[in-house]
């Protein structure tokens, strides 16, 4: 079990993480979700030891990760943000090295290394090196680097940046597949779809704080809207008058998208336009959805997740 | 140990399999070696003549004979040119000097010996860039003019020299009795030289009775190996592995850098090591990286070019592991003290240049001046220099080599510790 209990860091004057506490029990994902700059990463950091938090503390199965040489730190996995291969080594070598390094040795370190290639779909290049591979591929691997040496906790930072999509389902596929043996994961993102399609448990964060850690369904509890409209205007809209109408629970204006949450589209959706119109405010697109939690995100932090 | 060993592993699999880099990294000391190597150049070469052009404004025997003595000497090459001509040659650079003898040259030098008459001034354009060259040129003009006016007035044409000499002495008044009195005599016992040289030349007893240089040399090379001559090159393999095998420091340490914005560090240190090791793994899998470059580019020192290692065996394996060591720490304290890879390298490598530049590494340290020489204790290359030097062609014993063994320790030692001190672990 992971227990993140009150961590704290600041860096000068800059408080870029305040108070993050949560669990995560085997077998389920968490999802640290929010926009660039949240703190998702520094939390990432300190949970495996990269980074010494000013306050709090991170306890795996019971123990403290004390000293870098720690036997605990053999218990967790680290899929770093950034793709974290040797290109001069192949695929397998680089597994090699990563699992030595977590005390795997001879035919052990052989096999766990073909087994890790094998989840990830890249056996049959195990020989290659990883400048012959797709993003895709590659992300991959620098999964499987981390789940070489079988960690029980495996901490994922953003392992989907700038992959297509066919590879993030791949991907995904890897991840209910470890979720299934009983894995405990941490899954950073700013993508609010793979929280809610992978997530058990959404710790949402913002400049630092949780602003929200719940399951989806409680989440989604919390959602002040049933659904939402995007709507591109010309000109600046007074939004503390937009919120005054009738059926209007949120609204806020960013970059010429208007973005209003409401109770419901059927009621709502024309008063918000009839009311644009009379403020010759131009409509130059329109869409609906359900409210999710970008809305909830909006609705807590008054700004858009992906900001 | 396990995780030690695959970090090294992994390091010299990663440096090695790169082939292109690595032909470059072994080639390019050599090549520039061998340049350095053949521009100092062999003893057992002949010497490159300097080239100087001599205009011959006298035509006077002793003029001639002063040509013919510069002809044959061995360091000269020398051209016959009018003045004009001359010193075009000297201002396009073809020529070091331009020896100007003037009219009545041979007259006035003869006697000018003896007397207070006006001596006759020889002009020497030379050229500022090579300014080095005008004291040897003026040093051989005295030896062949003092040679060219001895004989020719010892000898027969010395008559008509003496004469004036003499006819100079007493229609001077500035000379004391005494003094005039003593060069009389000496005047008349060079007249009886002429006369008896003058019956010698035609009985060819005598011939060549004259003033030369009393003594004549003997080089002897003072390098390790009596039976072996001086190898130029044993010193620019040795200054330039040195300045390579810094670079090849820069790149451990731009290795670090690089794998810290790759994320590769931040995996590393997610991993049950200890920062020894992971620093300790970069310094070792370095140390063996340079001591297997060195072992290629001495081989082919030694293979193709001659060099020797005269001195003590065991002391250069120990210089060259010593410094094996001193470049790898160097990486690890580039790493530690730069902030982007872009901007260390520059750094660096200016660092880098200077260090080998005072350590003697492209010229010999002995060339400096005296302040330099002492400063440049304080500089690690001019150890690794050194040692170098004293096991290859100076041919020193193992007890020369424990002072750059111990100070290129010190150093690495120094660099490990404020490494260790400036690394930035947290992420």
């Amino acid at each position: 079990m992971l227990q993140v209990q009150h961590l704290h860091k600041a860096y000068a004057a800059r408080q870029v993480v305040s108070d993050v506490s949560f669990s995560a029990e085997p077998g389920q994902i968490i999802g640290l979700l929010g926009p660039n700059g949240a703190g998702k990463t520094t939390t990432v950091s300190m949970i495996c030891g990269l980074t010494a938090p000013d306050q709090g503390s991170v306890l795996l199965s019971g123990q403290r990760i004390d000293t870098d040489d720690s036997a605990v730190k053999r218990k967790v996995g680290f899929v770093p943000q950034d793709i974290a291969l040797y290109e001069g080594l192949s695929a397998l070598g680089n597994l090699e090295i990563f699992g030595a390094l977590y005390g795997l040795k001879g035919a052990q370190l052989r096999q766990s290394s073909l087994a890790a290639l094998e989840l990830v779909g890249l056996a049959d290049r195990a020989r290659d090196k990883p400048d012959t591979f797709s993003g895709g591929m590659k992300r991959r691997l620098n999964i499987a680097c981390a789940l070489v040496h079988d960690p029980d906790i495996l901490l994922l930072d953003e392992p989907t940046v700038g992959i297509d999509p066919q590879s993030r389902n791949a991907i995904f596929d890897n991840l209910e597949t470890l979720k299934a043996r009983g894995k405990t994961m941490v899954y950073t993102t700013h993508y609010m779809e793979e929280a809610e399609r992978l997530c058990d448990r959404i710790v949402i964060m913002d400049h630092g704080k949780v602003i929200a850690n719940d399951t989806l369904a409680g989440l989604y509890r919390q959602l002040p809207v049933s659904a939402t409209l995007e709507i591109d205007v010309d000109g600046e809209v007074d939004i503390a008058m937009l919120k005054q109408l009738a059926g209007v629970k949120t609204a806020a204006q960013e970059n010429g998208r208007l973005v209003v949450g409401v109770d419901s589209l059927s009621t709502s959706a024309s008063t918000v336009l009839a009311w644009l119109a009379a403020g010759s405010h131009r409509v130059m697109r329109i869409s609906s959805g359900r409210a999710n939690l970008e809305t909830l995100f909006l609705a807590l932090t008054g700004r858009q997740l992906r900001d | 140990m396990n995780a030690f060993l695959a970090l090294v592993k992994k390091d010299l699999i990663l440096y090695f399999s790169n082939k292109r880099a690595l032909i470059i990294t072994l080639a390019a000391p050599i090549v520039i070696a061998a340049f350095f190597g053949s521009l100092f150049g062999n003893s057992d070469k002949k010497p490159t003549r300097v080239p100087i052009a001599i205009v011959d404004q006298d035509k006077s025997p002793i003029a001639k004979q002063v040509i013919a003595g510069m002809k044959e000497d061995s360091a000269l090459n020398v051209l016959e040119l009018d003045e004009a001509e001359a010193l075009t040659q000297v201002q396009k650079g073809k020529v070091r000097a331009a020896v100007v003898l003037p009219p009545k040259f041979g007259e006035l030098a003869g006697r000018a010996m003896f007397s207070a008459n006006a001596k006759p001034e020889v002009k020497i354009h030379f050229d500022p860039t090579q300014s080095i060259a005008l004291a040897m040129v003026r040093g051989m003009l005295s030896q062949h003019v003092m040679k060219a006016v001895t004989q020719s007035m010892m000898g027969t044409g010395g008559t008509k020299m003496i004469a004036g000499v003499r006819a100079d002495v007493l229609a001077s008044n500035d000379i004391p009795t005494d003094a005039r009195k003593d060069l009389l005599t000496l005047f008349d016992s060079v007249e009886r030289v002429q006369q008896s040289s003058t019956t010698a030349t035609s009985s060819n007893k005598a011939a060549g009775r004259s003033f030369d240089i009393p003594f004549k040399t003997v080089t002897v090379e003072a390098t390790g190996n009596v039976e072996r001559k001086y190898n130029s090159y044993a010193h620019s393999f040795g200054g330039m592995t040195v300045q390579f095998l810094l670079f090849m420091g820069i790149d451990v340490g731009i290795g670090l850098l690089l794998m810290r914005r790759m994320g590769l560090w931040k995996r590393l240190r997610a991993a049950p090591v200890s920062r020894a090791l992971l620093l300790g793994s970069t310094v070792a899998s370095g140390t063996i990286t340079a001591l297997l470059l060195m072992c290629g580019i001495f081989a082919v020192a030694i293979a193709v070019f001659g060099v020797r290692i005269e001195g003590s065996i065991i002391g250069f394996v120990g210089n060259m592991i010593a410094f094996a060591l001193l470049a790898a720490s160097f990486g690890l304290l580039i790493a530690a003290i730069g902030k982007t890879p872009e901007a260390t390298r520059g750094l660096a490598i200016f660092a880098t240049l200077l260090m080998v530049m005072l350590g003697g590494a492209w010229v010999p340290s002995f060339l400096f001046p005296e302040w330099l020489q002492t400063a440049s204790l304080a500089n690690p290359a001019r150890w690794a220099v050194d040692g170098f030097d004293a096991m290859t062609w100076r041919g020193l014993g193992l007890e020369a080599a424990v002072a750059p063994i111990g100070a290129m320790l010190g150093f690495s030692a120094l660099f490990t510790v404020i490494a260790i001190w400036r690394f930035s672990w947290e992420e």
